[in-house]
């Protein structure tokens, strides 16, 4: 169970971590900033399991991975949104954050209660009593969802598997 | 039922017939780039990776450092460094400082992009070299490493959507102007996971510099690639820089579009995009009296020798306004040497302008040119985000380098015409 973190559409990777803060890949730093100037209280106050909402076209802008991986270091749950730009949604595929489309997105208020469930599909929101459905991964990118990123999945199958 | 170019390329590199939109391939990579900022984490990832010790393709492989060199800080020195050293144990392909520039506009002034190839880099502008005829797309460093391992990466075969140029442009209106004006249209998410297929007459007649400018460009409007047909234009080009060997792809005439977008190029004015999307496009002459503190000239986005000349024709015989600071940044060393042969730069020094090294500084918020709260700053880059170029409260206007000279001469967002003499002919 974690509490949701409520944002708008087309929320883009310099606001998830801004150019300046790219200069490492140490992940405790990026997450120190992740998020630092559209929601200040993000760095300090997210907690292990908090879910971020975020509106359509969620993760535009630059291919940074350090965007999911800041994210990811924060210990966010997943990310839901209605829909995702390519890359961010690719990237975070690819390290292992979970990341959900769900239409429904958008009745979810700020620091709602979510329990989320990606092998099921589902968001149950504890606060409202509702339950949301997400859209399904195309079979080859849940497999590496479920494998916890692209490394996992190529370790656990090999790259004869891939396709 | 007939196929896209972009179809096409993927085929070929997935060594198959064909491939369907939707179908997930793995396809052999051609060139795969990076720069300082993604190669740091994609050596993390790399080094994970078991069993890969070297880059299977080293001499496909190309490292540019541009985002913050030369370095700005100890912190920055340090990723560099660390970078270097791997490229070069790998003996893979660093360009240093001095031998180069921004990576979008190195890569194809040192042929080492052209058409039909699959290129990947861990730069979401990669989608420059779809100018050329080549099947190119951003993708980050975990992505960058897998391909550094195997010589292959994923890709899902986007559907595509056709978007056709008629008319002929009016005076001062570039590439620029023409995909603001798209992504005005189609919003920053209305090609997102497509292939955007560029096409129509007018586009015979603009040069390769505008044809890489709509393809970088695409990315904002959520596309994956952008892509266009080779020409005589293209051909020219590719001779200029020595790239000889390449393959045509043509799309069929019954291949399947998503979508058809259709747009009036002859009525478009010059654009400019208002904060803080890409999408927010309008003709120049519409937005009013608004007071700029700042102008950038050039990056990956407009920073070739056929835009240097547009600002400088625009900028000549003029100063910038005493309260703005105009900044130009070259896309890369070549184009800086070919700016001093033309005497651009001394038309730009004589105007006050400064010219800066080859570097992303000023459009990702970096250094060079970082903006302070309530700025406001007209900029040939591709992207005015919130925060993109410094403070949040900053603005960004995005605009062609005519509207951003003329902007920095009148001290306010300006067309070029307001500046220069109606009978002038734009270059």
């Amino acid at each position: 169970m974690g509490r949701a973190w409520k944002l708008h559409d087309h929320v883009n990777t310099d606001e998830i971590i801004p150019g300046r803060y790219n200069v490492t890949t140490d992940r405790a730093s990026l997450a120190e900033h992740c998020l630092c100037e559209v929601r200040p209280d993000f760095p300090t106050g997210v907690r292990p399991g908090d879910v971020i909402v975020g509106g359509r076209n969620f993760g535009c802008g630059s291919s940074r991975e350090h965007a999911p991986l800041a994210i990811q270091a924060c210990g966010v749950a997943a990310i839901v949104a209605p829909s995702f730009a390519r890359i961010f949604y690719r990237n975070a595929v690819n390290v292992g954050l979970v990341v959900l489309t769900c239409p429904d997105a958008g009745r979810i208020s700020e620091g709602d209660e979510l329990e989320v469930d990606p092998q099921a599909g589902t968001i149950v929101n504890r606060t409202n009593g509702e339950t949301y459905r997400t859209n399904p991964l195309p079979p080859f990118v849940a497999q590496i969802a479920e494998a916890g990123g692209i490394l996992e999945y190529v370790r656990r199958y090999g790259w004869e598997s891939t396709v | 039922m007939g196929m896209t170019i972009s179809e096409k390329i993927l085929a070929a590199h997935a060594g198959k017939e064909r491939v369907e939109p939707g179908e997930i391939v793995m396809v052999d990579v051609d060139v795969n780039l990076a720069n300082e900022l993604s190669a740091a984490l994609a050596i993390d990832e790399f080094l994970k990776i078991k069993g890969a010790d070297r880059i299977v393709r080293p001499e496909q492989a190309i490292f540019v450092p541009d985002h913050f060199t030369p370095a700005k800080d100890i912190s920055t020195a340090k990723l560099v460094q660390r970078v270097r050293q791997f490229a070069l144990d790998q003996r893979a392909r660093w360009f240093e400082v001095g031998r180069a520039g921004i990576e979008h506009c190195v890569l194809p002034q040192h042929g080492i992009v052209g058409p039909g190839q699959v290129i990947i880099g861990g730069d979401s502008h990669t989608t420059t070299y779809g100018a050329l005829g080549a099947f190119s797309t951003g993708v980050g460093s975990t992505d960058v490493a897998v391909a550094w391992a195997i010589g292959q990466t994923w890709l899902r075969v986007p559907p595509t959507v056709k978007v056709t140029y008629h008319g002929t442009l009016r005076p001062w209106v570039k590439g620029k102007d023409l995909i603001l004006y798209t992504i005005g249209q189609m919003t920053v998410d209305g090609a997102t996971y497509m292939a955007m297929e560029f096409h129509g007459e007018t586009l015979r007649e603009l040069p390769m510099a505008g044809r890489f400018t709509m393809a970088n460009m695409s990315i904002e409007a959520g596309a994956k690639n952008g892509i266009f047909h080779v020409d005589d234009v293209t051909r020219e080009y590719l001779a200029s820089v020595g790239h000889t060997a390449y393959t045509e792809y043509w799309s069929d005439p019954d291949a399947e579009y998503v979508a058809e977008v259709d747009i009036d190029a002859g009525a478009i004015e010059p654009q400019i995009a208002l904060p803080s999307l890409p999408e927010n496009s309008r003709p120049v002459s519409e937005v009013g009296d608004i007071s700029i503190d700042q102008v950038v000239i050039g990056t990956c986005t407009n920073g070739w020798i056929e835009d240097m000349r547009e600002a400088a024709q625009v900028l000549q015989g003029h100063r910038v306004s005493s309260h703005v600071r105009c900044i130009i940044v070259p896309g890369s060393q070549e184009v800086q040497r070919e700016m001093v042969r033309e005497g651009l730069m001394q038309i730009f020094m004589d105007a006050e302008c400064i010219v800066s090294t080859s570097t992303c500084g000023p459009c990702i918020g970096g250094h060079m040119g970082v903006l302070g709260e309530h700025e406001r700053c007209v900029s040939t880059t591709n992207r005015n985000f919130v925060g993109r170029m410094g403070a949040r409260s900053a603005e960004i206007f995005l605009a062609n380098p005519a509207v951003a000279a003329a902007s920095a001469i009148a001290g306010h967002i300006a067309g070029p015409e307001e500046i220069v003499s109606r009978d002038l002919v734009p270059v």
